[in-house]
């Protein structure tokens, strides 16, 4: 009890250095969270929405965009394909469910996303309210887009022509919601879903007579399909093939590049930190060598010596730890309370990430590490040597 | 009480201290006296057992002291032995009646509000109790390094040049303070100095 309550008081001694030392601690701290939190995140949302489609069919142009359009549904598609030209892709025997996206308009940020009944099957989507859509301009829409627009069955919508919320209005052609998809966890909670031939209605003064969609969703009867199937389309027919697990693992690669980047800006924050909180504790220890002298001629052993040295560093290490840990938790809470108001990707600061325990017991561990010379110092003190000085 | 036999200390290879004999009864009050580096500060470290001698023994309350293990030391000194520094140091991020517990609570007994306010009292300043041990006087210092060495009810009281910081009118109420206060709980007070202003107060001495 002595040992803790001085180390507590030489802390708030110096209220300014013990707020500078935790703060560098937190910020450290904090950006190493908020990377371990928005990486594992994007990093589990993307594989998962990945492993749903094996083969992303459409028009040719960058594969990366062809599948962030179609199965991430963050970017512009690369174009259109026609009806026709698809359908030797959907009836090969290799393939065992093709599904087609016709993508080109959204509601309040939310995709509209023309397709058949084999898309819920993707992402093993069930109704929650309401039923399938079974006629032109019926809609059924994700959980996300039903809670926070509040769409029950019944509801009308408006699309807008584009991706942004801000197009122009499809105000002539309303769609009837007649369902609401259960929550997956995957992609499908932020979408509008709707017949195919919804879409072609919506926008038939523009494009009249050529049915076209935007791409076909592959999933593959045998993994044969794997080595032959983008090779037999890339090579002979105007359309391309995209794998979304390959180009999911380029797209983090890109990314992991910068995010490593962050990742050692942080670390050299904490090292900083660290060696602030050493030589603060060394220089408080010359700054107090007589106070710790009278506490030996008082009988602290020096081991209580080293111990309050020790507690001084701690303290600070936990409250830089925990205030770090908040810190970065409630800005992953924030970006994904302001993204989630643009429909775009779901954060949460509620949750935990991996290596966020090793973050810890790193830090507590280098820090102690960083304690341990001071607190020797103060063990190997000579109160006599010292007062004699006097 | 104190009873030294062969005493030698040794630092660097020159003999510092050589104390051949001597004995101070229960209660006697003594003086070390002795020009500065004559070894008056490493005779009381000795006593105290900071400091480990070259040779001979001594014997605290019948206990000696030089055969005891570092930390059996630093108990014995937490509980019987109460310093008095030169230069009066407190600690000065805690209140003077902190410090006064700490002494309390590093002797191992538990904490004891009402003799801390009795040996404040004793020493007219309990209105010091609640202040910070860095904003109180050179002179309250002084008073306050007293109450914490008498707070545990010592066997023997040791003051390393107690006076050598004060003026004339202030030496004599230190020193009177420190006999009233060594009396009061029955310790044995010793008190090293090159102050002349002190011999007169001691009927027993020993010069180095």
């Amino acid at each position: 009890m002595t040992i803790p309550r001085l180390a507590l008081a030489y802390l708030a001694s110096r209220p300014l250095l013990t707020a500078l030392n935790t703060a560098m601690l937190a910020l450290g701290v904090a950006t190493i969270a908020f990377l371990l939190l928005v990486t594992g995140q994007a990093e589990d949302r993307l594989t998962r929405d990945a492993k749903a489609v094996d083969l992303v069919v459409g028009a040719k142009g960058s594969p990366l965009q062809l599948i962030l359009s179609t199965v991430f549904h963050a970017d512009v598609p690369t174009g259109n394909i026609g009806l026709e030209e698809s359908r030797p892709v959907a009836t090969n025997p290799m393939v065992a469910s093709a599904t087609p996206l016709a993508l080109g308009d959204s509601f309040r940020g939310h995709r509209i996303v023309g397709t058949d009944a084999s898309f819920l099957d993707l992402y093993d989507a069930k109704l929650a309210q309401g039923a399938m859509f079974a006629g032109e301009m019926e809609a059924v829409v994700g959980s996300e887009v039903a809670r926070r627009h509040g769409i029950a069955p019944g509801a009308q919508l408006t699309g807008a022509h584009g991706l942004a919320a801000s197009g122009p209005a499809h105000g002539e052609h309303p769609y009837k919601v007649v369902g609401v998809l259960a929550p997956t966890g995957a992609v499908v909670d932020r979408l509008v879903l709707t017949p195919v031939e919804s879409v072609w209605h919506v926008h038939e003064e523009h494009a009249p007579g050529r049915k076209e969609i935007t791409a076909l969703l592959i999933r593959y009867r045998t993994p044969l399909a794997a080595a032959m199937l983008p090779r037999a389309i890339n090579s002979g027919t105007a359309m391309q093939a995209a794998s979304p697990a390959y180009e999911a693992a380029r797209l983090l690669e890109l990314v992991g590049a910068g995010v490593q980047t962050l990742q050692w800006f942080a670390v050299v924050l904490m090292a900083s930190a660290a060696l602030s909180l050493f030589v603060a504790l060394s220089s408080a220890l010359q700054e107090r060598r007589y106070d710790l002298a009278l506490l030996r001629t008082l009988g602290a052993s020096p081991a209580s010596l080293a111990a309050l040295t020790l507690a001084e560093g701690v303290t600070l290490l936990v409250a830089g730890a925990i205030l770090g840990l908040a810190l970065g938790h409630g800005a992953v809470h924030a970006l994904g309370l302001w993204l989630s108001a643009s429909g775009s990707w779901p954060l949460t600061g509620l949750a935990w990430a991996q290596g966020e325990a090793i973050l810890a017991a790193a830090v507590l561990g280098i820090g102690a590490l960083t304690c341990l010379v001071p607190a020797l110092q103060a063990y190997a003190s000579d109160p006599a040597s010292l007062l004699a000085k006097r | 009480m104190l009873e030294i036999r062969g005493l030698r200390h040794d630092y660097d290879g020159r003999t510092v201290l050589s104390v051949p004999s001597w004995d101070v009864a229960r209660g006697d009050s003594s003086l070390v006296l002795g020009p500065s580096g004559s070894g008056k500060t490493t005779l009381l470290h000795v006593i105290a057992g900071l400091a480990t001698p070259t040779a001979g023994t001594v014997r605290v309350a019948g206990e000696e002291i030089t055969r005891l293990s570092p930390a059996a030391r630093d108990a014995f000194r937490a509980r019987r032995v109460g310093l008095v520094l030169q230069t009066l140091h407190l600690i000065g991020v805690v209140s003077v009646r902190e410090n006064l517990r700490l002494a309390q609570r590093l002797a191992g007994a538990k904490v004891d509000d009402a003799r801390i306010d009795e040996v404040l009292a004793g020493l007219a300043i309990p209105a010091l109790s609640g202040a910070h041990a860095r904003d109180i006087s050179v002179g309250e210092a002084q008073r306050v390094a007293i109450a914490r060495a008498v707070v545990n009810r010592p066997a023997l009281i040791l003051a390393d040049e107690p006076t050598s910081a004060l003026d004339d009118g202030n030496c004599e109420k230190a020193l009177a303070l420190l006999l009233e206060q060594a009396a009061a709980c029955g310790a044995t007070l010793l008190v090293a100095t090159h102050d002349n202003r002190v011999r007169g107060r001691f009927a027993r001495r020993l010069e180095l």
